[in-house]
Formats: structure tokens, sequence, C-alpha cells
């Protein structure tokens, strides 16, 4: 399972980082999102899955999955939704503002 | 701390003070505040006398970073008391003469002042500490200071030329020497100077000795203005006279013969820096002083005479490093160049020194330094003509004054390596003392140009910019005189610094060529007899003469019109091209498209890893203890991977939002799966607020359209994708193999086991989250804060003209 995780990963990782170096603004903004799928997934693969039960104590299970990285992706899935807000907002600012989505169109002039 | 860290450091200190000296005490000249202090210093220094000249050192230690070997360590030896002397007491003559020069109210003197300081603390740095990397710090301090009194009168573009200069060259040359001090560490493992000297052999039979060598003398060079680094120096002459007389003759330019010398305990007796510093040196005499000739500025020849002067300092040296190959004790053959070296370089402060002074009067009272204006001044400006004079002579080399006597050294020094028959001296040797002599013969020209053309012949007050033309005032001419007097003073008794200072100076230089106890033997005369030394000096000022006496017939010659140095050719192509190339690479680099810049930063990171998993075994998964794959997860992979790796071919707006919420929520199955309930409870809530913002704000965007890249690009961005895929996924194998491998004991144990007893609570993720690490989760609160301040200020925030918020 593990093995089949990391592919998994690697595959989103490539979608999003091809998609991040795409033109358009939208498409920026999902391949941050696709990103932070990517690493809340490794995150949770590191220790190895399906290792014992959900970490609740009133299970009373033999073992518990390492809660650690359950901890870390919780803060991970907060924080990366505050970024894709804002990422959004600003390509609906830039928008706006440029009249443009095309990140070609919006480069800076040569010598400033 | 020692009272001599203190008086390191006082310069320091009292620069400090300058500013509020000079805002709140307007009515007094703030030079006379300074004034002090080296004169204080320099009394506090001659208590030394006693201490050196009996062979004794002082070393107090003050640990700085006493684990990579720094320390503070300031070693007094007769070398550093030397430079120490000519610090503080050129440098109490130069405040003194600066008071008149800088007219109070109209100059900026506070800045002045602190520069000054600052550089006096820093040389005294430099010639006082035992430790490599304390010198090299207090070596960058001389350097900026020195740049930063060059362009003292900073609207002037030529002070900006020439502080840039020599900004560009000398720390150049630090940084070099900086590699060098390094790599003598490598072969040693200490920067202390003594310990250094005493592992000469080690450094001496290691492979790294030439680089070494190579890196340390073009700091030296450099800021010695030595061939063909001097161009910097003649353009310093920008600064006001004081500072040309103090940084540019008599101290700072000197900072990289102190090196030379404190280190010739270390390279000396190798053929490589015999003949280094002698070719080095010997180019720079005879360069330095047939370019005097054709200038016409006064301080454009003075310059170009201290780049020529410097050279022969820096050349004797060289040809008396050869003591150490002979490790003979006090033998007059090869102690004689290392006796004039020393010997010169005290009367060159001098006479330098004083006509510096001359020629800042000069200019003070004329308006002008231009040869081709002036004339004429003898008997308007008698004390400054005989101070000119006095120092003149000297320079050139005529008895009875203290030139004379180290200029016959010098010819000795030179002559005697014809004797040396070691380093193929019995081929080339005789060339030494041949540029010798053709230097001498410029340098005696353009004293007698620099005499004449300015006190004799017609006085012509139209061309000049001033109406009268009158002697200096008293104050100013104190300075000079007692520098003046000196240059007699010396050459008449030079005795009284032959036991007192110059010979713990040789000893300094070559340590541990004599027995403990024994002094060098050191005695300096006018009359040696029908040597061929007297020959020469005769020689040279029967063709000095000559030359003077034909001027008219080489006057328009085009050797004698132009007066740039070619070299600064060099360094004017070199510096349009440093700025013309930079603009160029980081126009080509910087390209202001996201694409671009992640494309650089991904392909680093590639790399980067890719070079350590091939450093590194890469994991071995059939050890792996792997969880099984239930059937129904194929399905969920299945359905994930191709959602996901559909998006980028999607060109409709609502089904790219759309399936991308269908891969945030297979996420949240995943965490369902894994037993990660709170996790997916977050997501599931998370993607949904997601994919209502995505559609709030696709409303407002354009349509998407098919992106037309060219296929050369595409190649790349998939090559960069699926590398940094791939290199995910080893990754993540190479993280959980790796904890299974090591085998550490999870710090999970610690949570499970204490969440109920510490926190009372039984959800344990939950308990981390607000319990354990709460202030984290607080921290992270205040990050989504500030992102929502931001949306909002976003959406609200208009600039139309005013604001409007």
């Amino acid at each position: 399972m593990e093995v089949l995780m990391a592919i998994m990963i690697g595959i989103i990782f490539m979608v999003s980082i091809y998609l991040m170096m795409s033109r358009n603004l939208l498409r920026v903004a999902v391949a941050t999102l696709l990103l932070s799928h990517g690493v809340h997934l490794l995150l949770l693969t590191m220790p190895g899955l399906q290792r014992g039960d959900a970490p609740i104590l009133s299970f009373a299970a033999d073992a518990y999955t390492d809660p650690l990285p359950h901890a870390l992706i919780l803060t991970a899935i907060v924080i990366s939704f505050a970024v894709t807000s804002l990422l959004l907002v600003m390509a609906y600012r830039t928008y706006k503002v440029h009249k443009t989505d095309d990140l070609e169109d919006l480069r800076g002039s040569a010598d400033e | 701390m020692s009272l001599l860290h203190w008086a390191v450091l006082s310069p320091f200190l009292v620069a400090i003070l300058i500013p509020f000296l000079y805002k709140y005490m307007k009515r007094i000249h703030t030079g006379w505040f300074v004034l002090l202090l080296p004169f204080a210093l320099f009394i506090y220094f001659l208590t030394f006398l006693p201490v050196t000249s009996s062979g004794e050192t002082i070393l107090e230690v003050l640990p700085w970073v006493p684990s990579l070997g720094i320390n503070f360590s300031v070693y007094l030896d007769g070398l550093s008391l030397l430079f120490v002397l000519l610090i503080t007491g050129i440098g109490a003559l130069v405040v003194l003469y600066s008071i008149y020069y800088l007219a109070k109210g109209k100059e900026r003197l506070h800045n002045f002042y602190v520069y000054l300081l600052m550089f006096m603390g820093a040389m005294l740095g430099v010639v006082l500490s035992d430790n490599l990397i304390v010198v090299y710090v207090f070596w960058e301090v001389t350097s900026i200071a020195s740049s930063l009194l060059i362009s003292y009168w900073y609207s002037r573009e030529k002070s900006i030329y020439g502080a840039q200069k020599s900004m560009y060259i000398t720390v150049f040359g630090g940084l070099s020497m900086l590699g060098g001090f390094s790599l003598l560490y490598v072969i040693t493992g200490t920067f202390s100077i003594r310990e250094l000297v005493a592992n000469a052999d080690l450094i001496i039979t290691s492979g790294l000795f030439l680089p070494a060598m190579i890196l340390v003398l073009l700091g030296a060079f450099t800021k010695s203005a030595q061939f063909p680094f001097h161009i910097w120096l003649p353009d310093a002459m920008e600064a006001p006279t004081p500072v040309s007389a103090y940084l540019h003759s008599a101290t700072m330019v000197k900072a990289g013969i102190y090196l030379v010398a404190r280190l010739t305990g270390v390279f000396g007796g190798t053929p490589e820096w015999f003949w280094i510093i002698t070719i080095a040196g010997l180019t720079t005499l005879l360069w330095g002083s047939v370019s005097a000739v054709r200038q016409k500025d006064l301080k454009g020849i003075l310059a170009f005479s201290t780049v020529s002067q410097l050279g022969l300092i820096m050349s004797l040296l060289g040809v008396g490093s050869a003591a150490f190959y002979f490790q003979d004790g006090d033998n007059a053959l090869y102690k004689t160049a290392i006796l004039a070296a020393v010997f010169h370089l005290i009367n060159h402060a001098t006479f330098k020194g004083s006509l510096f002074m001359a020629v800042g009067i000069i200019d003070h009272e004329t308006g002008t330094r231009d040869i081709r204006k002036l004339g004429g001044l003898m008997t308007i400006m008698p004390v400054t003509a005989t101070i000119s004079l006095v120092g003149l002579a000297s320079m050139a080399g005529l008895p009875p004054f203290n030139g004379f006597l180290s200029k016959e050294l010098f010819f000795t020094g030179m002559l005697n390596v014809l004797d040396y028959g070691i380093f193929h001296l019995e081929t080339f040797g005789l060339i030494i003392p041949i540029v010798a002599w053709v230097a001498s013969v410029f340098t005696f020209l353009y004293c007698l140009i620099m005499f004449f053309r300015t006190f004799t012949g017609k006085f012509d007050i139209s061309k000049l910019k001033v109406k009268h033309v009158h002697e200096a005032p008293v104050g100013m001419l104190i300075s000079p005189v007692v520098l003046g007097l000196l240059v007699i003073i010396i050459g008449l008794f030079p005795g009284i610094l032959a036991y007192s200072i110059i010979a713990p100076a040789i000893s300094a230089i070559l340590p541990g060529i004599l027995a403990a106890g024994e002094q060098f033997d050191v005695h300096i005369y006018h009359w040696h007899g029908f040597q061929p030394e007297l020959w020469m000096t005769i020689g040279v000022i029967i063709l000095g003469v000559l030359l003077f006496l034909t001027f008219r017939k080489w006057e328009n010659s085009a050797f004698y019109r132009g007066e740039r140095d070619l070299f600064n050719y060099g360094y004017d192509y070199g510096y349009d091209g440093l700025i013309k190339g930079s603009q160029w690479l980081t126009r080509i680099q910087m390209t202001g498209r996201l694409r671009d810049y992640f494309i650089y930063m991904c392909a680093f990171i590639i790399l980067l890893m890719g070079y350590t998993m091939y450093r590194y075994n890469l994991p071995d998964i059939g050890s792996l203890d792997l969880s099984p794959i239930p059937p129904f997860m194929w399905l969920i992979f299945i359905v994930f991977i191709s959602s996901v790796v559909v998006i980028p071919f999607l060109q409709n707006r609502v089904a790219v939002i759309v399936v991308t919420g269908v891969t945030g929520f297979i996420v949240a199955l995943f965490f369902v799966i894994f037993r990660a309930p709170d996790l997916a409870l977050t997501q599931l809530l998370v993607e949904t607020v997601t994919v209502i913002l995505f559609m709030l704000v696709f409303y407002h965007l354009p349509k998407l359209q098919k992106e037309k890249t060219a296929i050369g690009i595409k190649l790349v961005k998939l090559l960069i994708a699926g590398g940094f895929g791939l290199m995910m996924t080893i990754i993540s194998l190479s993280a959980f193999s790796l904890g299974q491998e090591a085998n550490f004991p999870s710090i999970a144990e610690f949570f499970i086991e204490n969440s109920k007893e510490e926190a009372g609570g039984y959800n344990v993720v939950n308990v981390i989250l607000v319990d354990f690490r709460g202030l984290d989760t607080m921290l992270e609160a205040l990050v989504v804060a500030i992102a929502t301040l931001s949306v909002i200020s976003l959406i609200k925030l208009r600039f139309k003209g005013r604001e409007d918020v």
C-alpha cells in the first residue's frame, strides 16, 4: 500500500508542477491546491499505513496510528486553505486591475 | 583587555564623540580635540621603545572566537612599534596640518575626522594584531576608510571615480588575502603569525604553499599599489591633501609592505618569494618613476613617486628574504637589503609627508597644482620652498639628507645580489642593480622638474585663479617643518634610530636568524669610500641633470604629453564590461515569467536531490514491511489518479473546478480509510468551502484559453514535472523506509500515553493541537486571520485617485 501511495504522490506532484508552469492564473491556483493534497498524503504515508486504530483512546485498541502526522496535516489543511483563498482573491484582483489572467501578459518590463 | 587593546580601540571610541563635539563645540575647530589622541598615543607607544630595543616583545591575548582560533591578540615587537610610531606620529602632524587646511564652518569636519580616526584605529589594529583574521578585518576597515576619505568631496565626479577604483582594487586584494590566510590555516591549523613562523617548514613543503603565497601577496600588492595594481593610487589624490600625506604615502599604502615584512619569516628563503617580490618591486619602481616624470599635477608626481618608492622598499624586502636561505646570522651581505628597507620606510614617511604638505600649501595658496601654471614661488613662499628643497633633495638621494643614506644602502643591497649565487642569480642577477639605477635616474629627474618648475622661473599671476599669493599661515607650516627637520636630523645622525628602532625591526622581519640575546649590527654612515654605490649616485646625478637640461628637446614628445597610465584603460574596460555583463546575465535569467522561475527552482532541487540519491543507496522496497492493499482500494486509486491526471487537459472552467473538488473529496476518503477521522472531517469541510470559493471567483474570471506553447517548452515542462514527481515518490519511499530501518522510538508513544493523564482528552490528535502544541495552533489561527484580512482588503480596497476603504 505504501508503495502505491508513493507512486500516487509522485503523480500528484507531477501534475501540480506541470500546472504551476501554466500561463493561466486559475490553473496556478488549482496547482497549489493539488500540491497541498500531495504533501498531506506524503505526511500520512511516512509512518506507514493501517498500523492500528484511529488515535482515539476510548477505542482501547492495542495499537493506534501515529497521531503526530495527523496533527501536522490538520494544521496544514487549514493553512493551505488560507493560502488558496488568498491566491484566488489575488487572481481575481489581478484580473480586475490588469484585465488579463495570462501570466505572459503580466510580466514586468525588462529594465525596471 | 589590556591597555594595548584599549589603545587600538581608542580611535574608534573617540570617533563616536566627534559628531557631538562638532555639533556642540562649533567655536573650536574639531581637529583640536582629535589632535590630542594621536599625540597621546604617540607618547604612550614611545614608552615601549626600551622594551623592544632590548629584544623583548609583548603579547596580550583577548579571546574572540577561540573555537575557530580567532583571538584579538596584540603583539608588539620592533616592526609593530616602528609602524605604530609612524601611524601616531605622522597622524598627529597630519591632524595639526588639517586644522589649517580644512576651514572651520565650510567643510564637513565631523565626517572627515570620523573617517580619519576610523582609519587610524584600523591601521593600529593591522600592525598590532598577531591573528591573521583580525589583521584581515582591520585591513578591510582601512580600505573602507580610505575610500570614504577619497570621496570626501563627494560632489566631484573624479573623487567618486577614485574612491570606487581604490575600493574595488584593494577589496579584491583583501579578499584574495583572506583566501591565502585560510589556506595557511588549512596547512598549519593556526591563524597566529608567531605560530605560522614557527611552522614555516610545514608551509614551505606543503602543496598549497604557492597558492597561499600568491593570494596573500595579491592583498599586499594591491594595498601597496604595486605594478599593475598601482593605478588606484594616482586617482586617490582627489582626497584632501592631509589624507594623501597620511594614508596614501605614509601609512596605509605601507600596510602591504608591513604584511610582506611580517610574513618574510613564513615564506622567506624560497626562490618564488624572492623573485615575485623582487620583480614586482623593481617593475613598480621603474614604472612609477618613469610615469612620475610625465605628470603635470604636483600631486600626480608625488603619487607616482610614492608608487615607485613603495616598489623600492618592496624589492628590498624581496632581495633581503634570501637571508632565510643562508641562515647565516648577522651577515651584512644579506642583511643590508632589509636594513635599507626599514630605514627607507622611515625616511620616505618623513620626506614624502613633508612634500605632500608643501604641495597642499601651494594648492591652498595658489589654487592650482599644475606645474605648467606655477613658477617663481621661491621668493613668495620661502619657507615652503625650503621644505620642498629638503624633501626633494632627500628623495633624489642627495647628501647630507636621510634619503641619500637609504639610497646608498639600497644600491648596496641590490649589488650584493651579484654575490648570492642562488636562485639563478648568476644569470639574471645583473638586471636587478641596473633596473634600480635606471629608476633612480628618473627619480632624480622628476625631483628636479618638481622643484624648478614650481619655485623658479617666471611667476605669472594671470594663470592663477587667486589675486594674491603669499606664504601659508604659521600653523600650517609647523607639520611640514617638523618633518623637514626630521629629514635633516636623521640624515646627520642616523645613529639615533639605529639601535632604538631599526635593529629591533630587522630582528622582527628576520625572526630566528640570530641566536637569542644577539642583536643586528646596524651601521649607517655617509662616507663609504669610493665604492660602486657612490659612482652609481654620481652617475644618477649627472644623467638626471643632463636629461633635465635637455627638457626642451623632449617636452613635446608623445611620451611627455600623455600622462594617463596605460593600465587605466584595462581597469575602465574591465569595469564597464563587468557592469554590462551583469546586466546581460540578469536580463536573460530574470524574465518575469512565473514559469521560468519555477523551472529554475525545480531543476535545481531535482539536480540536488538526484545527486544525493545517486550518492546514497535507494531504499530496498522488497525488505520493507508493507501493509496489504484491500481490493476496493484499487478502484479508489484509479478514480483518484485519473481525476488528477485529467485536470491539465480540461478546457472548461467548471469542469476544472469540479474535478479538483473530486480529488479533494477523495483525499478525505483516504483519511477515512487510513483511520484519521479528524482529518477527514476537516478536509470535507475545507474542500466544500474551497469549491464554493472557486465558483465565486471563476464567475469573475475569463474563460480558459487553450495554451499555445512551443513544443520545446512543453517538453521541458513535462521533463521537470515528471522528474519532480519521480523525486517525490522516491522521497516518500525513503522517508518510510528510514522510519522502519532506523527503528527510532516514536514520539507518538508519548502523546498516546500522556494525553489522558496530562490533558484529560481521549482524542489524541485534538489534545496535541489544543494542548501539547497549543501555541502552534494559536499562531496558525493568526496566519488564517492575516490571510482573511488580506482577502478582505484585496476585495474592498480601491485606489482611485484617493483612498476610499
